[in-house]
């Protein structure tokens, strides 16, 4: 630290002052705003509980926020002081000339240093434990879960729809989508034409639909409910009407929903491809093998 | 004032006359555009002549080969009626081109020719720059427009998307010159005590392709446009129309632009620093152009392969970003994102060179802890080119990568972290002056810090899952480019009037347009966090209902923005072109060199090299000598290692 006879008005003692108001102000609003954070909206922020994956987004929203928002605050009340604080003008002599402050910037860095890595850990810790935290892990998830998987949905998307396959129901083909509670259900998402993305907003599930990939991501239903499906990669003119929505039911409800709907459409199933975890789509970007009558350059199924 | 060249003589003699200038007719942009849409015609007609007969061509009706061909010729047409080529071709013709000169030159034609003086190049970018934001952003109110309903439409789907793409990319592609444009290129040879830039005729070349680039991005309009938005998702871009091929060949030809501005700055950086000016009292936005001329320089490159790749997939059918017939969609999203993440830090470097260039003037401090400053942006910048696979989180590409990068996206906070410490530690105990240009300032440490902070969340993975391609990682982004990059411009734009143009801008319009933009900014892209966590995807035309309240508040607030700018238009140009108040040389009582030469800044800059003395921002240190000695006796004697030429 320089200083010279124009800054001996900035006597250390003053500046200890400003230190111990701006870090007082800072914490009792700190300590308020977390508290909000966490206990009163905590439980309502987004994306919900009706999965346990969207449980532990939801968990690590309320970290990061917790951690966040005293950074936030502290810039502000910093910033803010100042404002209030150091005012000059046209007549007065100029601020502290000082050019650095080893200890300040020491500590600085220890600190953001500090909590970046341990976000890096959290997240990562986040990431592996619910199996990949409903994000799409590829055709070869290497975190998968725990217990083991009930229920395999095929999410198929095309322009400007998503349609399901249910193996283990005669790789029925069905448009709409219902899923049994208390259950670890494995989607798989693929596309038949451009990148889409299957979000199935309230399961705290996002997946991309690549053509030619199979892209995995698990989900554990906890709770009843209605969810909303929308695409998430702009894929055409569409997109923005590329939405359904789907039901978590009992697993009874369920189980009677779809062995009513693979009966309903046993004669269509047939005509269907055979069910397999990708689809290649064909020069036109339609279909492919998929829908052999409609498509000239595909593949008969 | 600036001054006309035709040309400058080698060596860097930038300040003396060696030859009769040409009288006459000069070159200019009205023959450049004659000449470019000749070239356009002949394009086209080569292309069909080519592939008219291809099946695909037969079948569909749509001819991408002859379009791009089409856009090749008349680039070159453009140039050459512009007069951009002829000193290459007269070199390699063997003819020696005529020696240069500078001399004033008065009248505002200068503007529209190829010039090499760096200011001149300056100015054209300035309003270049100024010209293509306020497009994008007028598209922007046709998006805002659209979303005021749910359900209602004003505009069909596919002209909803042709705006929001044409927005995306007109922003994303000419904003990254917004600051190295008029800023970089006008100043850093008055900050490092240059007489020229190293390469004036890359750095001129770089202005003129935007213009091409501008029209051939807007000319997707007119023929269908293209849905894909700024990221162009193969095969998405594959299957668009010929519109499509207006995007990859505008992006290329910016792509271009960057590369060879980047050139210029770099070498003038390096090269042409005055005696004296050491590494270490290097001007902020100087640590700003040279750090984003590297970035530049090394991503630049794998965008305009990407884009080529794509442009043969579009015009003679291979498949490399196709699936299932060899190519794969997941190389578009690499190649792309490794140019884009860099870009959008490309994008925010600048903005912080600008503010911790003038915060120190208005906070009367010297710049806090001016190491930790360049170390945040190198960190920023070195940092930016292992994060791109964090767009891709959900992609299904690499999911093992994850845990790295977030790990890099995350620590990306450290050097972000620094420049907010340099920022906090230059108002400790300072004596702000809370004029226009300093308001900005203030304000950029603000917005970004909402655009920081939030990156936090984007950059966690299993948040990520959440906010990914919602309107949240839209709120984020804009916040760092719009609530850091262009509130430091527009700041900018205030602080230097004086040294541009003579005239200080009107303080209380200033003011009003200050807050109303700084409020209704906030007013605009803040409730968008909400709508994103709330489940309202990017780009859609309908969203749930129950979103409608908060989105009719965002474009009701974009209005204001809208209106904001529109002020600001309007009092800038009736000032500059009407009114022009005076400005006392040197208004702010800053340090920087690029203020010691009075107005109008002499042709060559400086009459003799300046000897540096002392760094920019010692301010608050009566015993701090001038920042540099403008009439030196003996500059060698200095004994200072410089690149500069004396």
């Amino acid at each position: 630290m320089t200083t010279t006879e124009s800054t001996s008005e900035f006597t250390q003692a003053e500046g200890r002052s400003h230190v111990r108001k701006i870090v007082g102000i800072w914490l009792v609003v700190a300590i308020i705003a977390d508290y909000f954070v966490w206990f009163v909206y905590g439980p309502h922020m987004p994306p919900g509980a009706m999965t346990d994956q969207a449980r532990g987004q939801q968990f690590d929203i309320k970290v990061i926020s917790v951690l966040a928002i005293p950074v936030l605050l502290f810039l502000w009340t910093f910033g803010f002081y100042s404002i209030a604080k150091f005012r000059g003008g046209r007549d007065r002599p100029d601020g502290y000339y000082v050019k650095g402050n080893v200890k300040t910037q020491t500590a600085w860095y220890v600190i953001t240093a500090t909590l970046v890595l341990f976000l890096a850990g959290f997240g990562t810790y986040e990431l592996i434990v619910p199996a990949g935290a409903g994000g799409g892990e590829g055709p070869s998830p290497i975190w998968t879960p725990s217990t083991p998987v009930k229920l395999v949905v095929q999410v198929i998307a095309q322009q400007w729809r998503f349609t399901y396959r249910w193996p283990q129901f005669g790789g029925m083909e069905t448009t709409s989508i219902n899923l049994p509670v208390n259950t670890q259900i494995q989607f798989d998402v693929t596309s038949i034409d451009v990148i889409h993305d299957f979000w199935a907003y309230q399961l705290g599930v996002k997946a991309d639909a690549n053509p030619d990939v199979n892209n995995v991501a698990y989900a554990k239903t906890l709770q009843l409910g209605r969810f909303t499906v929308r695409c998430d990669e702009l894929c055409g003119i569409w997109h923005g009407a590329m939405y359904n929505y789907g039901n978590v039911v009992s697993q009874q409800q369920f189980y009677n929903w779809a062995t009513q709907m693979q009966k309903q459409n046993a004669t269509v199933t047939k005509l269907l491809p055979k069910f397999a975890l990708t689809y290649t789509p064909s020069y036109t970007g339609a279909g492919g093998g998929y829908y052999p009558s409609g498509d000239p350059n595909g593949t008969t199924a | 004032m600036a001054i006309k060249t035709t040309s400058i003589a080698q060596g860097g003699d930038g300040g003396r006359a060696v030859a009769e200038e040409k009288k006459g007719f000069r070159l200019n942009v009205f023959t450049g555009l004659i000449v470019g849409v000749l070239g356009y015609l002949f394009g086209h007609w080569m292309g069909n002549a080519i592939a008219g007969g291809y099946q695909q061509v037969v079948g569909s009706g749509q001819n991408d080969v002859a379009i791009l061909l089409g856009f090749i010729f008349g680039t070159i047409g453009w140039f050459l009626g512009l007069g951009i080529l002829n000193y290459p071709i007269q070199k390699m013709a063997g003819i020696e081109p005529p020696a240069e000169k500078y001399e004033y030159e008065p009248g505002v034609m200068k503007y529209f020719r190829y010039t090499l003086d760096n200011k001149v190049v300056g100015i054209q970018y300035l309003f270049g720059m100024l010209f293509y934001f306020f497009t994008a952003g007028l598209l922007a109110m046709g998006i805002r427009t659209e979303l005021l309903s749910p359900t209602n439409h004003i505009w069909g789907p596919a002209t909803y998307l042709e705006i929001v793409g044409e927005h995306g990319t007109m922003m994303m592609m000419m904003m990254t010159s917004v600051v190295m444009g008029p800023f970089g290129n006008y100043l850093v040879p008055l900050m490092i005590g240059s007489k020229r830039v190293a390469f004036p005729r890359l750095e001129a070349a770089a202005f003129w392709f935007t213009p091409a680039a501008y029209i051939i991005l807007l000319s997707a309009l007119w023929q269908g446009g293209f849905q894909s938005g700024w990221t162009g998702y193969a095969p998405l871009s594959i299957q668009q129309g010929v519109g499509q091929d207006a995007y990859l060949f505008s992006f290329a030809l910016l792509g271009f632009s960057m590369i060879t501005s980047s050139i210029n700055m770099t070498a003038t950086i390096i090269n042409y620093r005055a005696p004296g000016m050491r590494w270490s009292r290097l001007p902020m936005i100087a640590w700003g152009m040279i750090t984003v001329a590297f970035t530049m320089l090394l991503s630049v490159p794998i965008l305009i392969d990407g884009l080529y790749v794509m442009g043969l997939d579009r015009s003679v059918q291979t498949a490399m970003l196709y699936a299932g017939h060899g190519g794969s969609s997941f190389l578009w999203e690499n190649l792309f994102w490794f140019f884009g993440h860099p870009e959008v830090y490309l994008l925010a470097l600048p903005g912080f060179g600008l503010t911790m260039e003038i915060l120190p003037v208005f906070a009367r401090k010297p710049l806090f802890g001016y190491r930790t400053a360049v170390a945040g942006m190198v960190g920023v910048a070195v940092l930016s080119f292992f994060v791109w696979q964090h767009h891709l989180f959900q992609s299904g590409m690499n999911p093992d990568m994850r845990p790295l990068f977030m790990l890099t996206t995350e620590l990306i906070s450290i050097p972000t972290g620094f420049i907010y410490l340099v920022g906090l530690g230059t108002l400790w105990r300072a004596r702000m002056r809370f004029d226009v240009p300093m308001l900005f300032m203030l304000a950029v440490f603000f917005n970004f810090l909402f655009g920081g902070i939030t990156g936090v969340y984007v950059s966690d993975v299993p948040v990520n899952v959440t906010v990914h391609g919602s309107y949240f990682v839209m709120a984020h982004f804009h916040y760092t480019i719009m609530g850091q990059l262009i509130f430091a411009v527009m700041g900018a734009i205030y602080y230097y009037s004086p040294l541009y143009f003579g005239i200080k801008l009107n303080e209380k319009w200033g003011k009003i347009h200050f807050w109303t933009m700084f409020v209704s900014f906030n007013s605009t892209f803040l409730p968008l966090f909400v709508l994103g966590l709330l489940g309202m995807p990017r780009r859609v035309f309908e969203y749930a209902a129950r979103l409608q309240h908060l989105n009719q508040w965002v474009t009701i607030s974009s209005y204001v923005l809208g209106l904001s700018l529109t002020f600001f238009v309007i009092t800038f140009v009736w000032q500059l072109a009407v009114t022009r108040p005076k400005s006392p040389l040197n208004p702010w009582q800053s340090r920087g060199l690029e203020w010691q030469v009075g107005y109008p800044i002499p042709p060559g800059n400086f009459d003799k090299i300046p000897v540096i003395l002392s760094g920019p921002y010692e301010y608050g240190d009566p015993n701090a000598l001038p920042v540099a000695d403008l009439k030196p006796v003996e500059p060698s004697a200095v004994g200072v290692s410089s690149g500069g030429e004396i």
